[in-house]
């Protein structure tokens, strides 16, 4: 792991609590459940944030939005912490600040559909309700 | 409280920190944080939620809690 990264990792840890930051270290992406719960967003570094239904698993859409500092990419924590905390804090003005795609645009389907049984299990394993409460 | 700021190549980098019940300390923190704002910087305060982490976004420095540990800014988000 670079210093930089490290670093990022190291505030993402203090920021998003273990839960997030255990499917970070583990899987290398969080999962981040909706102001409506009924969904929930893929936050990969990097890439455009998934949307899925928590319920069915469904995929809904892609929104490719981004962070650069001055042109430069962010490490990889502190992209997947910026999403998370936007996310948190002003859901629908990162939404409308994203380009609105289908499922599939950039992230292969069935590896996102994997991703949310990979996420699942982790909150299963961890006894945590997951996406289902906020 | 700590401002720091996510930068490309370091991860975060400690802006300003103090103790915004005094003065002094608050002044050069408020002065930092409208830094930050005016560069175009997103800034965020982290919560520790009932079940969850929260964040709340803040455009002044009067939305920070009193109490909050730390401030995180980072770039604007862009489609892309």
């Amino acid at each position: 792991v670079e210093p930089d990264e490290r670093r990022a990792r190291e505030l993402m840890r203090a920021v998003v609590g273990e839960r997030d930051f255990e499917a970070y270290e583990r899987l290398g992406f969080v999962s981040v459940t909706g102001r409506n719960p009924r969904y929930a967003y893929l936050v990969y570094p990097y890439r455009p944030l998934v949307a899925y239904d928590t319920e069915t698993g469904e995929l809904l859409a892609e929104y490719c939005v981004g962070f650069t500092d001055e042109g430069e990419r962010l490490p990889p924590a502190d992209d997947v912490l910026a999403k998370w905390m936007s996310l948190r804090g002003v859901e629908y003005d990162l939404i409308a600040e994203a380009n609105l795609n289908r499922p599939g645009h950039q992230v292969d389907p069935d590896h996102a559909r994997r991703d949310i049984a990979r996420i699942r299990e982790l909150d299963r394993a961890s006894g945590d309700p997951g996406v289902i409460e906020r | 409280m700590k401002l720091v700021r996510m930068r490309s190549g370091h991860g975060d980098v400690l802006l300003a920190e103090g103790d915004p019940e005094v003065a002094e300390d608050e002044e050069r923190l408020i002065e930092e944080f409208r830094r930050q704002l005016d560069r175009g910087m997103w800034a965020a305060v982290p919560l520790a939620g009932r079940a969850r982490r929260e964040a709340r976004m803040v455009r002044d420095f009067t939305e920070v809690p009193r109490d909050a540990e730390r401030v995180v800014f980072f770039p604007r988000a862009a489609g892309g």
